[in-house]
Formats: C-alpha cells, structure tokens, sequence
C-alpha cells in the first residue's frame, strides 16, 4: 500500500514539474521531494494525527529537502518546492467543499472551506519554517566561520 | 566584483533596463513578487546602484536608479507559470553579482531568454496531466480501477484547457469549459461503469488545472509583507478554482 502511494505521488510531483515547466534535470529531484513530504503526511495522518499538523510536518520536510538540493544543484528553491508540495495541496477537500455549496448544504460547505484555508495555510507555514531554519543556519555558520 | 565609477545618465537607462527586463520575465514566470523585487535590487547593486528602488506587482513593475531618479514602469501582460525561465534568469543575475558578465552581455542574454520558447511539446505536458490525474485519485483514497477513467478524464481536461485558452483569452473561461469536460467524461465512464468512485475521479482529473502555485505564493507573498501582490494572487487563485468548481457544478445540476 505505502508503496503504491510512493509510486503515486512521485508520479504526481514529477508530472506538475512538466506542467510548470521545470529544467529537465530538477524533474525527478521535484517527484523525490513531493513523494517524501507526501509520505510523512499519509504515515501522520493514517497513524491518526489531524491532516493540518499532517500538512505542515509534510511541507517541512518538503521545504527543507528543497532548501537541500537547491543549494547543491545551485537552483532557485521554488523551482523543487513548488512541485514538491503539490501532492499536500488540498485539491480533495476543497472539491468537497464545491460539491456541498453546489448541493445547497452551506453548513457543510462553509466548514470545508475553512479547513482548505488552513490547509493551505499549514503548506505556506511548512515553507516558511523550513527557510527560516534556513537562514538561521546559514547565519550561525557565518558567525562561527568569523569567529 | 562591483563595477563602480562614474555611471552616466545612459548608464543609469540600460541599468535600469536590465532590471527591468529580469524582473518582467519572473513575473511572467510566476515567480513571487518578493523574489522579483530582490532580484531587482541586487543586479542595480551589482551595477553600482545602491539607492535603487523597485516595486513589484502582478501586474506592473516600477523602478527607480534612486531615490529621486525618474521612475520607469513596465506593464506585466500575460502570466504563466514557466520555472525554467526563472531559473535561467537566476543564473544570470548569479552572473551578474559575481561580475562575470558585462551589462551589454547581461542585457542580451536576458533579451534570449525572454524571446526563447522553453515549455515541453504539447503531448508532453497533456501525458503529464494525464498521469498526474491518475496519481492523484488513487492518492485520495481511490482504488486502482479509478486510475485510467482519471488519466483519461485529466489528460483530455488539460487538452481542451490549453486548446480553449488558445481560442479565448480569458483564463477564467478555459478553466470552466475544461472542467466542464472532465464532468461530463467522469460521468459517462461512470454510467459506463469503468471506474467506481465518481469524487476521486474528478478530484483526480481536476488536480492539473487547480492553482495551488498561486495559492502558496499568494500566501508566501502575504507572510513577506507584499500585501497588495499577496490579495492579487489570492483571488486570482480563488477565481480560478471558482471556475473549476462551477464548471463541475454545471455537470451536477442536470
């Protein structure tokens, strides 16, 4: 099952780096990233944690791969990023929530949409923490190299 | 390598050209307004301006060589999302700060990127959808038998995307007609019964038209304190999922 779900979400990542137009050689880095965050969000959240902190320890860990490799292939960050954080996107949920208004269920559908804005906010909170922890060490490692 | 001394009055025109230019092709790439801006200002530092001024918004730039230098302005046409022209234009102002390239190199290297067709071929990037679709309904709980009814509903929604955006120039329109297909096409293999769960398949096929890139941005954008760029992109990004949904709203009603 798990492996399946690898298989799944690098196709995924890797795909919408097609679709964005990402340089040949960083595709199969955005399908690892995707299927990375992807898998600590299904283990999370299948093991019984609540999707939004599922969401942003995937987009940490997400974020932090990006942060990785870009610097070590000296690529810009959103160029992995983006593509590895599509597979958290809550496309799902917001569908459901589309579905509910259009089957005049409001109350249904109101709560779905508050949970797609936090789960879009969980993704940008991933990223943003990821690049902090990033400046962070590069600042320390700068003031260690100074001293 | 700072190339300082005397910058002329010319100088400060091609400087702020080359900024210019960088930064318009970011925002066509959909590169965050953030991002652009800080491109912008360290290709004038590298240049020897350190008073440089540039603002950024979806739709426009707007940059000065100083405080009280003439503004220049460039209006921001059409977006897409293109990661390979952002990186090639991160790679140039990498070349710019190290001072490896001139300004009459920089400018006609930036020029190149900005005419140069870099997508992938049509089919490339239909098969791509395809896939995604297919990956992503099994991802959302569905079973195996969802997986080929998605491929095909997702690849053909992304062909008759980019076909009807060709037709129309309103993103907005396209979106709809090409969600309006995968409606119909879920529900035919549905009738059909190839495929067992309607949701997965048309969550599935929808996932390559949804615009996540924008949502994070937009809320990457807001986070760094570019407020105006931020709303922007958010209801950009909520139009076009508005889009979506009201296209397979349409197919539900009947």
């Amino acid at each position: 099952m798990i492996i399946a779900q690898l298989i799944t979400s690098f196709m995924a990542a890797a795909g919408f780096g097609v679709l964005f137009n990402a340089p040949r050689r960083a595709l199969v880095l955005c399908g690892l990233v995707g299927m990375s965050g992807w898998i600590l969000y299904y283990i999370l959240s299948s093991g019984g944690m609540d999707v939004v902190p599922a969401t942003v320890f995937g987009a940490i860990l997400a974020g932090m791969l990006s942060q990785f490799c870009a610097k070590m292939f000296k690529m810009p960050v959103i160029i992995i990023s983006v593509s590895g954080i599509i597979p958290l996107v809550p496309g799902g949920v917001a569908y459901d929530a589309m579905r509910h208004f259009v089957e005049n269920d409001y109350y249904t559908a109101v709560q779905l949409s508050a949970k797609v804005m936090l789960l879009a906010g969980a993704i940008a909170i991933g990223l943003m923490f990821s690049e902090v922890a990033n400046q962070l060490m590069t600042k320390i490692r700068s003031k260690k190299t100074e001293v | 390598m700072k190339q300082k001394g005397g910058a002329g009055v010319l100088d400060h025109v091609l400087i702020a050209k080359v900024c210019m230019l960088a930064g318009k092709i970011m925002l066509e790439s959909g590169a965050e307004t953030y991002r652009v801006e800080n491109t912008m200002n360290r290709i004038a530092a590298a240049f020897g301006l350190d008073n440089a001024q540039s603002y950024a918004t979806p739709t426009g730039i707007n940059f000065s060589a100083d405080f009280a230098d003439v503004t220049n302005f460039t209006r921001i046409e059409n977006r897409s999302t293109d990661l390979h022209k952002i990186a090639e234009v991160n790679s140039i102002s990498r070349d710019i700060t190290a001072g490896n390239v001139t300004i009459n190199q920089a400018l006609a290297r930036l020029n190149n990127v900005d005419k140069k067709q870099l997508t992938f071929p049509y089919w490339v990037q239909i098969m791509a959808a395809a896939f995604v679709s297919g990956s992503f309904s099994f991802m959302f709980g569905g079973d195996w038998p969802d997986f080929i009814p998605a491929f095909l509903a997702g690849g053909i929604g992304y062909a008759v995307m980019l076909g009807a955006a060709r037709l129309i120039e309103i993103n907005f329109i396209a979106h709809f007609v090409a969600s309006l297909f995968i409606g119909l096409l879920s529900m035919l293999f549905i009738a059909t019964d190839f495929g067992m769960h309607l949701d997965k398949i048309i969550i599935g096929a929808v996932m390559p038209l949804v615009p996540g890139l924008h949502i994070t941005n937009a809320v990457r954008d807001l986070m760094a304190g570019h407020l105006v760029a931020g709303v922007s992109k958010g209801v950009e990004s909520v139009l076009t999922a508005f889009a979506i949904g009201a296209g397979i709203a349409v197919v539900f009603a009947f």
